[in-house]
């Protein structure tokens, strides 16, 4: 079982079309698993089913029970957070600012702090297109996206990918460079960079790319829009030549891409003839190939 | 006046409506200032011409032990709700990165053996171009919560620029960095696409906005492609469409060169005009 | 020596647990006089951060000389790790412990430090 990470470092470069679209050529062979949590979108394309709930359940939240608090205000003394406020006759804890660090509830002459676990997010699992399974989640609002949900779609889907003997686990990262993204990366056999032909997506592809580099990972790269501008493709061929990643595939700039997302469907089920699917799939072919060779 | 433009889906367009609208506003003579709260992926000095003037060290507060007077009682790991504290059998080991500044270690520990010191995360830069000044946060690479340097470049954004209207480009999502860049704001714009992802985070913004007690407006933005799903729950919600930037392969060329598109593309100038008389109507 | 595998069980026949963070259990094996020890790691499941590091306090508490396991030591367990001279050997991750074993003593397994 091989797992596949497809990340971007900048949103809008088509990373969750081209994770759908390589889920939908697996078919049967892969569990599918979207760790963008905060922002989740593949089921979309795969008419996911939402057939099994989870509830996740992370970070704790302070509460002060206003019969047992005498008002002293110690807590209010260590709070860094400014999430403890003073109303007539107790103290009252914000639950956005709370951290759910425990210092109140250690320090509480009368014990009148309790700490909460709370339930922030769903897990789902669901079957989708193909016959295929995709494990899926959605953060609760307010949440923080520590990673701890990214890590618990991810063992599910391996979980469920060993046991049903799939080869592959196709894995919609997270965008940027912080915890989520750190915990999708985390034991990928391949990672799949998607960037795009702008100035801002080569910022970006350089900085996500050090991310890969510090955990040693093996990456290949996707350029979307190529044909947007063939100057700053330029640039991103040279820089990712000096870092000796292979680029897989140059994707056009074409309309088509968001005319499949409006219908719900990934591009290589859209049309199966155009230069879009043509280009994906021979891309999906190359990362079967390498992913063999490991 | 201070805006928040954010956006659940990333790549939506917070980055080209706000270098654009500041720019915009600055050669109309307001005093403006843009920034750049998207810490882990700063993109907005791409598109701005400008000279770096400041630059201001992000720092969190860490422990960091001192091996003198410890006494190795393991009070510091027992305290520590995060792991960022262990006891090895001969030393303490402090785990930066996780390390949410909360002090109970340091002020718990018997024999102060954990003093809080000033360790880097990343930096605030100010550049100052023609016609009005940009800052941006910029997180280092493997630090893991954006949240301190957000809350921070904030900061220093109030106190430089106390009386200039401020436009912050805020992170992807609708998590807690979002939250950051949202909670002191006087309105949030949300840009998004006319599709169904664009739909579907737009909705998961809306929600995470509705807790914060924010006024939205929303921004449809590469109008022509997709469908009408989010037109419909904007009207449904009573969420007013600020204007509606029609999709456009030149706009989408000048971005990619990292240039400015309303001083070259008409119909993006009356988009930016009619965002400027909806903000102009908030007052 | 002591040698400690990450698993999913508690017998020489269980499988090994990729993760090492946050492996359900550790088993400890020690040669000298064949001894099996079983450490229970399942907290770390419900850990949200720095499970690396608590695992590896477990592997210097119980003074493992070499860990075997599949996917490697993340950031945490590595700052801890190498300065320790424990050995740390991956690539065992789909075997059994038996067969973990077989293959460190074969010199089969990648060391990761």
């Amino acid at each position: 079982m091989r797992e596949i990470v497809v990340i971007s470092g900048k949103g809008g470069t088509g990373k969750t079309s081209l994770s759908a679209s390589f889920a939908y050529l697996a078919k049967q062979d892969a569990v599918v698993c979207d760790c963008d949590v905060d922002a989740a979108n593949m089921h979309l394309l795969l008419d996911a089913n939402f057939k099994e709930q989870r509830d996740f359940h992370s970070g704790e939240l302070a509460i002060i029970n206003p019969q047992i608090c005498t008002n002293c205000g110690d807590c209010f003394d260590v709070c860094r957070f400014d999430a403890i406020t003073k109303e007539t006759d107790f103290h009252v804890v914000d639950a956005i600012s709370c951290e759910g660090c425990h210092y109140c509830s250690r320090i509480c002459p009368v014990e009148a702090i309790t700490m909460q676990t709370q339930k922030t997010g769903d897990i789902f699992i669901s079957d989708i297109k193909n016959g295929a399974k995709m494990i899926h989640a959605k953060l609760g609002f307010g949440a923080e996206n520590s990673g701890k949900l990214v890590s618990k779609v991810k063992q599910i889907a391996k979980e469920l990918a060993l046991k049903e003997d799939k080869s592959y686990v196709i894995t919609d990262g997270s965008p940027g460079i912080g915890c989520p993204v750190i915990s999708s990366l985390s034991g990928a056999n391949l990672v799949v960079l998607v960037t795009e032909a702008t100035v801002s997506g080569l910022h970006d592809l350089q900085r996500v790319y050090q991310l890969t580099k510090t955990f040693n990972l093996n990456v290949v790269c996707i350029i979307n829009k190529y044909d947007l501008n063939m100057d700053v493709t330029k640039k991103i061929e040279i820089y990712l030549e000096e870092q000796e990643v292979a680029v897989i595939a140059k994707l056009p700039y074409d309309e088509d891409f968001t005319k499949a997302v409006s219908v719900a469907k990934p591009i290589v089920e859209f049309d199966e003839n155009c230069k879009l699917t043509e280009q994906i799939s021979s891309s999906w072919e190359k990362i079967k190939i390498i992913l063999k060779d490991r | 006046m201070k805006i928040t433009i954010a956006s659940g889906k990333g790549g939506t367009g917070k980055t080209t409506v706000s270098s654009n609208l500041t720019t915009y506003l600055a050669s109309l003579g307001k005093k403006v200032v843009l920034a750049d709260l998207d810490v882990e992926e700063p993109n907005s000095a791409l598109f701005i011409d400008s000279t770096l003037v400041n630059t201001k060290v992000s720092n969190k507060m860490i422990p960091q032990w001192n091996a003198t007077d410890c006494l190795l009682c393991g009070k510091c790991e027992e305290v520590c709700n995060f792991n960022a504290i262990l006891h090895l059998p001969e030393e303490i080991r402090v785990f930066p990165e996780l390390c949410h500044s909360c002090y109970a270690c340091s002020e718990l520990c018997p024999t102060s053996s954990l003093p809080m010191v000033a360790e880097k995360i990343g930096l605030i830069n100010e550049y100052e171009s023609e016609l009005f000044s940009m800052v941006e946060g910029r997180l280092d690479l493997g630090q893991e919560m954006s949240i301190p340097l957000i809350a921070q470049t904030i900061e220093y954004v109030d106190e430089h620029f106390p009386e200039h209207i401020k436009i912050y480009d805020a992170p992807p999502g609708t998590s807690c960095p979002v939250i950051e860049a949202s909670r002191y704001s006087d309105f949030v714009i949300l840009i998004t696409e006319a599709t169904p992802f664009g739909l579907n985070d737009l909705k998961l913004a809306v929600e995470t906005m509705k807790v914060l007690n924010q006024k939205v407006g929303v921004i449809i933005n590469r109008y022509g492609i997709g469908d009408d799903g989010v037109e419909k729950y904007c009207q449904d919600e009573n969420i007013p469409i600020i204007t509606k930037i029609k999709n456009d392969r030149e706009v989408a060329k000048l971005y990619s060169n990292g240039e400015l598109i309303y001083n070259k593309i008409e119909h993006f100038k009356n988009s930016l005009d009619e965002i400027i008389t909806f903000i102009g109507g908030l007052k | 020596m002591k040698i400690v595998f990450t698993t999913k069980g508690n017998s020489w026949d269980s499988a090994i647990d990729p993760r090492f963070g946050r492996a359900e259990m550790f088993l400890v094996f020690d040669d000298e006089n064949d001894n099996l020890e079983v450490i229970d790691n399942s907290a770390t499941e419900s850990m949200e951060h720095g499970v690396g590091g608590q695992s590896s306090k477990k592997m210097i508490t119980v003074k493992a000389d070499v860990v075997i396991t599949g996917n490697g030591a993340g950031e945490k367990a590595l700052k801890i790790l190498k300065t320790t001279g424990i050995e740390f050997y991956t690539g065992a991750g789909e075997m059994s412990v038996k067969e973990a074993y077989e293959a460190y003593k074969a010199d089969r397994l990648d060391k990761q430090f």
